[in-house]
């Protein structure tokens, strides 16, 4: 285990921009990646690293500061704070043991974005080629924001969007861009 | 700037979501294969003008690889269906059929 | 003069005036002007210069397809070129300069080119210009580039910002005049979520100024109305100032929205380029009035009737006190009446029909104006403004029968549907001889994903040009869900009849004909189009090439189909059997700006940085691009040139410790029950007998056999492998694997994730590698606990990490690996550590230096797509005993089986200088080119600091069996430098310095 005095930094530190949206780096937050497919103990494992069920196509499940959502149709993304990361894995790993799945901490290679506001999907709706008044609730949608993927999804009166760590700046750079004063498209 | 529903994950995808993969069904030919064989597999594409089965990836999206018939000249899509097939599942087939009855067929 | 009348105008605003300035000059507007009614307003006639000839210009139209009175607009980091005054509001401090003219609008030299006019025929630079050849280039070409193009571009960068917005509907609607506004009703009743789009800042199309009354309201009220209706609905957008420029596959269209044009540097984005994707489209995009083809028809003053009407109702400018109508059609009449309304003089309008009956022509005649029919304009008077005009019979030659004074012309040829969009994705078109234009084919309309048509035309553009018409074809009732458009403009009013009027008067001389305009902006006149069918020119594709018509910025919106009628008239042809030329987007020119969006500075494309970046911004590393990501070069210190700091950085590493950001190697886990023989499909050697806990190198071939990436592959556990990648390939090579495992060996249990990014990875080498280790603590990295090519989980300095103990530079090396997250303070950490131990970062230059002084490959340096492993002399990492991996069919094929290929060498030079990049090996004699033969190429070349000399790799026929052989290299400079043939491996060969 690593020294508990040594914290994690997150790509932006928690960078915030305020525009007729608001946007914000969250700081680290804890990522499973999972790969399994018509597991018997799918749920179990689901259950136990997160406390949810098992998603949905497209959806997501969320209990308290954990969830579960559906990437593809053998691709899952666990989400919880960043310290529980290697009990969850411990908890999928015993539960799956014996069946073919991959789990891996991804947590580090992700930036998590909020963009809140009343008008926080006209920032999306810049970026993202995806029909948002269209987005059903609890609905992941995974696509291009500009030039990178990301994922994203309606929580808590805003979106939570995912992109990779390393283009981190970028996508603060767009979402900033996209929430500047006096652009909101209406 | 097409658009294609991903049958893995459901999205109808906006081109810019997608990377293609070119001609699909092909068949792969490895060691103890002739040069004919080989050719075909590696250079000679069908490239036709009007129904052709395709590759695509959703790579913006859930990453699968899902296979796409539609018409290369008016842009007609007849359905897309998973990868995991070595030709044309047959309600694709008929849905060709249906809207172009000339259609001499898959092969 | 063209001048402000004391009353009227449904758009100004009298309360609220703007100054602007016209080529220095200040004037004044209202708000509510265009650009083009306030110079109007000001009587500046002459607004610019014709591009060939330099002829004056004045505004013609009223709309986007102004070809004459485009100007630069703003000035310094605002200034746009070529800015249409007819599409420009005016506001308070407006700027705008005349183009195309030197020295000045008044008086401008390039007009003698008019005047040898007779010299600069159709297909002038196509003649001219071929003999004697190099002239082109040293005479004709700089003299043209300097003379080419109308407006200015902007030499510093634009303080604007733009962005770009996706938006999805089920009916999109373009253009917000009456059927664009009863189309988008009709959708919202049907349930749909709609969206219209119109070019202008206000709704109601032509109706507003032609019509008083539309169903049984005054017309203003009406559109009131229907406003308001559209607005209180949710499931209705309505943009103005939007423009639908473009139609694409599968209901895409593109739209560019003006936001802050008219308000600049109000911190608005100044445009926003619209990504829509409709179910269906629906064009209501109105008709554009066609010029009259007489002698003279470009003088500043002569305007389309149209306009004329649109200057005197909107903005109350008189265009003259005396104008001349001249028309084919009813809608004319609406002019003469609109001037005479408001207290103007209509000398005469002239007819060219033999006959003219109708309810508008009977107004004018009971309005007391003169109607001649059967009669054309001989020719306009006038220079740099109409003076008058001269009237001859249709019919004849062009005799004048009589002199008219005027200050404006207003003419009429009849109306071309806008069917642009309709045609951009394929839509037909039919020839409506009632109409003397090409209409929508609704029986071959561009088809949508599922095959049903994917645009509908209504109003105007389908061909309907009576209100009356359009009202009654939305009269009809819908069914449930379904949209109640009018089918087609089925029953044809004779009122908007228009009979065909190519050329006034009909047998015009050639005198005549050569001041006969078509295309204004480019000066292409109807001699020149009959000069090309003379000429052998028969399609109508050829004919724009050769002549230029339609080729300008307004792309011919004015002049085609006037143009093709001249053509199909030469050529004894039918005007449908000759054609359209294709019409493309944009339908109005679009600003690179709007394209871009906010693709500019900082976010033009996606860096990828790794967690150490700041670091190294903060030690002046200078980068490099390696793929998206930047990666420090070298780490240059005060005083010192990139090729110092890197041999530095070389010398320290070999010697001390040397610290390298190896973050962006590619790091994918693939695990299963399946994974190892996956992996040993996928790489060349064998992978699946890899024990756990060590590494192994790997090579990895496309289907054609070619070294696509390479990397170190280590076994986690018993289904589990860690693949790294290069740092360009990480994507790749995932998406590679990825292929296989979905489309070909889908029963393979194998799962794959790329961590590239999960990972901070730093390589810490040198002699003093263990050392640092040891300083920070925290596991076992002796030689014996971690051997060369194994690695070990653990904590160093109190981080988690992985250390991989492999060797990319031939020292002492260890990889470690960290979450990202950890990635700068275990930077930090190591850099502290070291200092003691005299450790320095280093960059990729000085790792390329250092694999190359090992002989160690690079792919994209020793490859390119063309070269084998066997080529690398790399056959060790080739199983022989495996039937089947990726590539080896492909390795068979006889001329990659050839012993006689290009192989790869070392080469030291016998001077000690290094190779020139990219030099080839010459051979003796020379090719059927006449260029010389060669033997091979370099492929990596380096100055060593450490053996102080060049050192080179490189492809050499037969390479391997020529150790010892002096071949010579070319060199820029044109001379050779000899090199001796060697094995690759320039330091250290027996590898004792890694293996500590």
């Amino acid at each position: 285990m690593s020294d508990p005095g040594i914290q994690p930094r997150s790509a932006l530190g928690g960078m915030t921009f305020a525009g007729f949206a608001s946007v914000r780096e969250t700081g680290p937050v804890g990522m499973i990646t999972m790969r399994a497919k018509n597991l018997k103990s799918l749920g179990k494992a689901v259950k136990a690293a997160v406390g949810t069920r098992v998603p949905a196509q497209r959806r997501i499940e969320v209990a308290g500061d954990k969830a579960c959502a559906w990437m593809s149709p053998d691709e899952y993304l666990l989400l919880m704070p960043y310290a529980d990361v290697s009990g969850a894995l411990g908890a999928i790993s015993k539960a799956l043991a014996g069946e073919h799945h991959l789990a891996a901490d991804v947590s580090d290679a992700r930036a998590v974005f909020r963009i809140e506001g009343d008008s926080a999907d006209r920032v999306l709706c810049k970026l993202c080629p995806a029909d948002l008044d269209r987005l059903a609730p609890g609905e992941v949608r995974r696509t291009r924001a500009a030039q990178v993927a990301v994922a994203f999804w309606r929580q808590d009166g805003g979106y939570t969007l995912v992109s990779f760590r390393s283009v981190a700046g970028y996508v603060m750079g767009l979402l900033s861009h996209s929430a500047r004063i006096g652009s909101d498209p209406g | 700037m097409l658009t294609l529903e991903c049958p893995c994950c459901g999205v109808m995808a906006d081109e810019t979501e997608l990377s293609p993969g070119y001609e699909a069904h092909l068949k792969r030919f490895g060691p103890g294969a002739s040069p004919e064989e080989f050719e075909a597999y590696m250079f000679a594409r069908k490239n036709p003008k009007g129904v052709h089965f395709e590759r695509w990836r959703h790579a913006y999206g859930c990453g699968k690889w899902f296979l796409a018939a539609r018409c290369t000249a008016t842009l007609e899509v007849f359905g897309t269906y998973p990868a995991q097939v070595s030709e044309p599942p047959p309600e694709i087939i008929a849905t060709i059929k249906a809207r172009r009855p000339d259609w001499e067929g898959f092969k | 003069m063209s001048t402000r009348l004391a009353k009227g105008g449904r758009l100004i605003d009298r309360m609220a005036p703007v100054e602007f300035t016209f080529n220095g000059k200040r004037l004044r507007g209202y708000q509510g002007d265009t650009l083009a009614s306030a110079l109007l307003a000001n009587d500046q006639m002459l607004v610019g210069r014709s591009f060939k000839y330099h002829r004056p210009r004045g505004i013609v139209a009223s709309g986007p397809e102004e070809p004459n009175a485009l100007v630069n607009l703003g000035s310094g980091a605002r200034l746009e070129p070529n800015q249409r005054t007819t599409t420009t509001e005016v506001f308070d401090g407006l700027e705008a300069t005349s183009q195309n003219h030197w020295p000045s609008l008044k008086f401008d030299v390039g007009v003698v080119n008019n005047y040898a006019a007779r010299f600069l025929p159709a297909g002038f630079y196509y003649k001219t210009f071929i003999h004697p050849r190099p002239f082109w280039k040293h005479v004709f070409e700089p003299i043209i580039r300097r003379s080419a193009g109308l407006g200015k571009a902007p030499t510093t960068g634009d303080a604007d910002h733009y962005e770009q917005a996706y938006a999805f509907c089920d009916v999109l609607v373009i253009g917000g005049g009456v059927a664009g506004l009863l189309a988008a009703r009709a959708a919202a009743d049907a349930g749909s979520r709609v969206i219209l789009l119109e070019q202008s800042a206000t709704l109601g199309g032509r109706t507003v100024v032609d019509e008083t009354m539309v169903q049984g309201k005054p017309v203003d009220a009406w559109l009131s109305a229907i406003e308001a209706d559209l607005a209180a609905r949710d499931t209705v957008t309505i943009r103005t100032r939007t423009c639908g420029f473009g139609v694409y596959d599968h209901g895409y269209v593109l739209a560019d929205e003006r936001v802050a044009d008219h308000t600049p540097g109000d911190g608005r984005p100044k445009h926003r380029l619209w990504r829509i994707r409709a179910g269906r489209i629906i064009t209501a995009t109105g008709a554009i009035e066609r010029p009259l083809s007489f002698a003279g028809n470009d003088i500043p003053g002569v305007m389309l009737a149209g306009a004329v009407r649109d200057y005197v109702v909107n903005h109350a400018v008189s265009p003259g006190d005396r104008t001349v109508v001249v028309t084919n059609n009813d809608s004319a009449y609406q002019t003469a009446l609109a001037l005479k309304a408001a207290g103007l003089e209509v000398p005469v309008i002239l007819d060219a029909r033999d006959s003219a009956t109708g309810a508008l022509p009977d107004a004018a005649r009971a309005a007391g104006i003169r109607v001649l029919t059967g009669r054309a304009i001989a020719k306009v008077k006038g220079g740099k403004r109409v003076t008058g005009i001269s009237v001859c019979a249709q019919a004849g030659e062009g005799a004048v029968l009589e002199e008219v004074p005027c200050e404006a012309v207003a003419m009429s040829g009849g109306w071309s549907p806008v069917v642009h969009l309709w045609s951009h994705c394929g839509g037909k078109l039919l020839w409506d001889e009632a109409i003397s234009a090409f209409v929508p084919d609704p029986a071959r309309p561009p088809l949508n994903h599922d095959g049903s048509a994917m645009v509908t035309v209504v109003g105007a553009a389908a061909g309907c040009l009576s209100l009356g018409n359009i009202l009654a074809g939305f009269g009809k009732a819908s069914g449930k869900g379904a949209i109640g458009l009018p089918d087609t403009c089925q029953t044809p009013d004779g009122s908007v009849s228009v009979p065909p009027v190519w050329v006034m008067p009909q047998g015009a001389p050639i005198a005549l004909r050569s001041k006969m305009w078509l295309d204004f902006q480019n000066d292409v006149k109807v001699s020149d189009v009959q000069l090309a069918a003379r000429e052998g020119y028969q399609s109508v594709e050829h004919t724009k090439r050769y002549t230029t018509l339609g080729m300008a910025t307004d792309q011919g919106k004015l002049s085609n189909i006037n143009g093709l009628a001249v053509l199909a008239e030469a050529l004894g042809q039918d005007i449908p059997q000759v054609g359209t030329t294709t019409f493309r987007p944009p339908y109005t020119p679009v600003t690179i700006g709007a394209l871009a969006g906010e693709a500019r500075g900082e976010i033009f494309q996606p860096l990828r940085r790794t967690p150490m970046h700041e670091a190294h911004e903060k030690s002046g590393a200078y980068f490099e691009p390696v793929g998206l990501w930047r990666r420090p070069y070298c780490f240059p210190r005060a005083g010192e040139t990139h090729e110092q700091a890197v041999h530095r950085e070389v010398l320290n590493t070999r010697e001390n410790l040397g610290l390298l950001d190896a973050s962006t190697l590619g790091k994918i886990i693939v695990k299963g029950p399946d994974a190892g023989k996956f992996l040993d499909m996928l790489y060349t050697g064998v992978m699946s007998t890899l024990p756990v806990g060590k590494c192994r190198y790997g090579l990895m071939c496309n289907e054609q056999g070619f070294l696509s990436d390479d990397g170190v592959v280590a076994r986690i556990d018993e289904d589990t492998w860690l693949c790294h990648t290069t740092s360009g390939g990480a994507d790749r090579i995932h998406g590679w694997m990825e292929d296989w495992l979905q489309c070909e060996w889908w029963d393979w249990q194998v799962y794959t994730a790329n961590v590239t990014e999960q990972y901070a990875q730093v390589a810490v080498v040198g002699p003093n590698a263990r050392k640092l280790l040891q300083a920070l603590g925290g596991m076992d990295v002796s030689r014996e606990a971690l051997p060369f090519m194994q690695w070990a989980d653990g904590t160093l300095g109190g981080f988690p990490v992985r250390v991989y103990r492999i060797s990319f530079s031939g020292e002492l090396s260890y990889e470690i690996a960290v979450p990202a997250s950890h990635g700068a303070a275990f930077w930090a950490a190591c850099t502290e550590a070291g200092k003691a131990l005299g450790a320095m970062p280093y960059g990729t230059e000085a790792l390329h230096v250092m694999r190359a002084e090992k002989g160690f490959i690079m792919i994209g340096d020793e490859t390119d797509g063309t070269v084998i492993p066997q080529d690398l002399g790399l056959d060790w990492a080739i199983s022989k005993k495996k039937t089947d991996y990726l590539g080896k069919r492909g390795q068979e094929r006889t001329f990659l089986a050839d012993p006689d290929r290009w192989k790869l060498v070392g080469f030291e030079t016998l001077d000690g200088s290094v190779v020139p990049d990219g030099a080839y090996v010459i051979a003796d004699g020379t090719n059927a080119n006449g260029q010389r033969n060669v033997q091979g190429r370099v492929t990596s070349t380096y100055y060593s600091p450490t053996l102080k000399r060049g050192i080179a790799m490189g492809l050499l026929h037969q390479g391997p069996t020529r150790m010892g052989d002096v071949v010579e290299f070319n060199t820029v400079a044109g001379g050779t430098v000899k090199a001796r043939v060697r094995d690759m491996v320039f330091y250290d060969r027996d590898g004792e310095k890694q293996n500590v």
